[in-house]
């Protein structure tokens, strides 16, 4: 090594151990020290959650069919990209940024480089979490993505990629900021009634599932799923291993999704929320399983995998407000729940990857949930709302809740539905009846998710080549060469 | 005996399958094979560059019957499979020599169709 090289090695660990120091001439005080702990985990949550994506679509395409493969990975990525800059651009704003009864009105374009303390005064939720504005927006950004998500499981295999970019928009601009201001932002459903929703069984959850529905309605079922005796006959998607792999990536971004709720880590309370959702998760695929098997003799994976999803989404909601011993309660009301409501809807409504039940009902069951098993303490320390009827004998918070639930869904759904139904009668929502046979991947996109299995092998470029050029070697030559170099 | 080949649409199979049934002709294999005609490939677009694959995927049908129900199976299979527009597919005849059923050793066309058994759930 030459002497400069060393030279310069020297001075850049110089630099090194000086920066520190120099960067906090004054130590660091303990609320900063305590801001910087809530807010690391507040980011790590958040980006457990921001792989929740990845549930989804493995979730997605492993209920689709081969055909349609790709269409997902596709979606995932543009939708969870336009909805990262609304979100950040309108949605934050409308969300958080004020205590408005029904939306906020600072903070658009978020930029915070300066004094936390003007943010603070911007965003009421920063007196409350003392974490950093960036992180906030993160934090409830990607629950904005999941929610939106959800919203495409009903329209598998048959829907207009445009329809993704344009609900997007309106989605992550407006509904979910809107809804999730009256729930989680200190609007008029949260600070007048007091309605209990952690994580969002709700918020989250429900308009996700409502925003699905309004597109079911208006998409139609796919080709096939009905005989024309108007019977419902399945069409099974192409992978359970990876429906599987989506359900347990969901299941560990749940890790971010409730505990991270908390919006800080002093305290603990984190620790017992992810307990907390980790039990009514094992109960929601317990009691789907057998519900199953009790009612068709069948151990059936999709189905455990829906209860997983079930569970996890019915705790949601009560993962800060109640006990350990509440929660497998609450995971296998949810587990049964879903089971009945994907075998009733499926007669009527084709529903691919049961959102419809998974998310929405499990959904209203947990957020009403909140109204029985809230408890004394936890409403407290919550400061949000009463505790539930097994305490109080009140059905006080119930009647909160349901109240909640139907606003969220009757306010979701008549938007969905009216930018669905604008879509419908104009650029149209659903592909034609030869594209939705061809499948989404060579019909919306160009490629196939899996070509092999519509390409024949003589077909490939190369398999069936001429006579190669002179001064090559033969394939057989060039196997023999490999073979050579492998003694 | 007549074997009657038709290679289809997919979406065309199961109305004549339906009806093949409901005339007496449970028996039949179908086949997914990839072809070329006068309907031309797919053009599939990979990261940017064109790749055009010459052959599409079809639906094969075999039904070997007696000799007079050839017409009823063939103006079956038309009716069902026909658009109207390329690539409807096409149908061929051709003679069946010997029928062997593998499990009594019957031959002949008893061993074709109309089975009187019973049917043996699946």
């Amino acid at each position: 090594m030459s002497r400069k090289v060393l030279w310069a090695v020297a001075l850049a660990v110089g630099a090194l151990l000086v920066a520190p120091t120099a960067a906090f001439a004054q130590d660091p005080t303990l609320d900063e020290t305590i801001s910087s702990l809530n807010t690391l985990w507040v980011v790590i949550a958040g980006v457990l959650v921001m792989f929740m994506q990845a549930g989804f679509a493995f979730l997605e395409i492993g209920f689709s069919r081969m055909k349609n493969a790709g269409a997902g990975i596709a979606k995932i990525l543009v939708n969870f990209s336009i909805a990262s800059i609304a979100y950040w651009a309108v949605g934050f704003a409308l969300a958080f940024g004020g205590a408005g009864a029904i939306a906020g009105d600072h903070g658009f374009f978020l930029n915070v480089s300066g004094d936390p303390a003007q943010a603070a005064s911007q965003i009421p939720l920063l007196d409350v979490a003392s974490i950093s504005p960036a992180a906030l927006l993160f934090f409830q950004f990607v629950f904005c993505a999941v929610s939106l998500a959800i919203v495409w499981g009903t329209t598998l295999e048959r829907i207009k990629f445009v329809a993704y970019v344009i609900y997007a928009i309106v989605f992550s601009a407006l509904i979910y900021p809107v809804i999730s201001h009256w729930i989680f932002g200190g609007g008029w459903l949260q600070a007048n009634l007091g309605m209990q929703d952690f994580a969002g069984s709700t918020v989250v959850h429900l308009i996700g599932a409502t925003g699905a529905l309004a597109a079911l309605l208006l998409l139609g079922a796919r080709r096939g799923k009905y005989g024309s005796d108007g019977k419902a006959r399945p069409i099974p998607g192409h992978s359970m291993p990876l429906v599987g792999l989506g359900v347990l990536i969901l299941w560990l971004g749940w890790f971010g999704f409730n505990p991270g709720s908390t919006l800080g880590a002093l305290g603990n309370r984190f620790a017992e929320v992810a307990l907390v959702t980790n039990l009514a998760a094992a109960a929601g695929v317990i009691a789907a399983v057998s519900t199953m098997y009790l009612m068709r003799k069948t151990i059936d994976i999709g189905m455990a995998g829906n209860g997983a999803i079930a569970g996890l989404v019915a705790i949601t909601a009560p993962s800060g407000y109640v006990e350990f011993w509440a929660a497998p309660i609450i995971g296998a009301v949810a587990g049964v729940v879903v089971v009945l409501g994907v075998l009733a809807i499926e007669r009527y409504l084709d529903d691919p990857v049961g959102a419809l039940s998974a998310h929405g009902l499990a959904g209203i069951v947990g957020t009403l949930c909140c109204g029985i098993f809230t408890s004394p303490r936890l409403a407290e320390l919550n400061g949000v709302g009463d505790p539930g009827l097994w305490y109080s004998g009140s059905f006080h918070q119930l009647g909160v809740q349901a109240l909640g639930i139907a606003v969220a869904f009757a306010t979701v759904f008549v938007v969905s539905y009216a930018v669905f139904g604008a879509m419908k009668y104009t650029i149209g929502l659903r592909v034609t009846p030869d594209e939705e046979d061809a499948g989404l991947d060579i019909s919306e996109h160009g490629m196939y998710g899996y070509p092999e299995q519509f390409i024949p092998q003589p077909e490939y470029p190369g398999a069936a080549s001429g006579p190669l050029p002179v001064g090559q070697p033969a394939i057989g030559a060039a196997a023999a060469t490999m073979t050579a170099d492998a003694k | 005996m007549k074997k009657i080949e038709a290679f289809i649409r997919h979406e065309a199979f199961e109305p004549i399958r339906t009806e093949l049934l409901d005339r007496g002709f449970p028996s039949l294999s179908i086949g997914e094979v990839k072809g070329s005609g006068r309907q031309k490939g797919v053009v599939e677009s990979y990261r940017g560059s064109t790749l055009t694959v010459n052959v599409r995927p079809k639906l094969k049908l075999e039904v070997v019957v007696e000799d007079k129900d050839k017409g009823l199976v063939v103006e079956t299979i038309l009716r069902h499979a026909r658009t109207g527009e390329i690539g409807d597919g096409k149908i061929f005849v051709l003679p069946v020599e010997e029928a062997i059923r593998i499990r009594t050793g019957e031959e002949g066309e008893t061993v074709l169709q109309a089975h009187e058994e019973e049917e043996v759930p699946a």
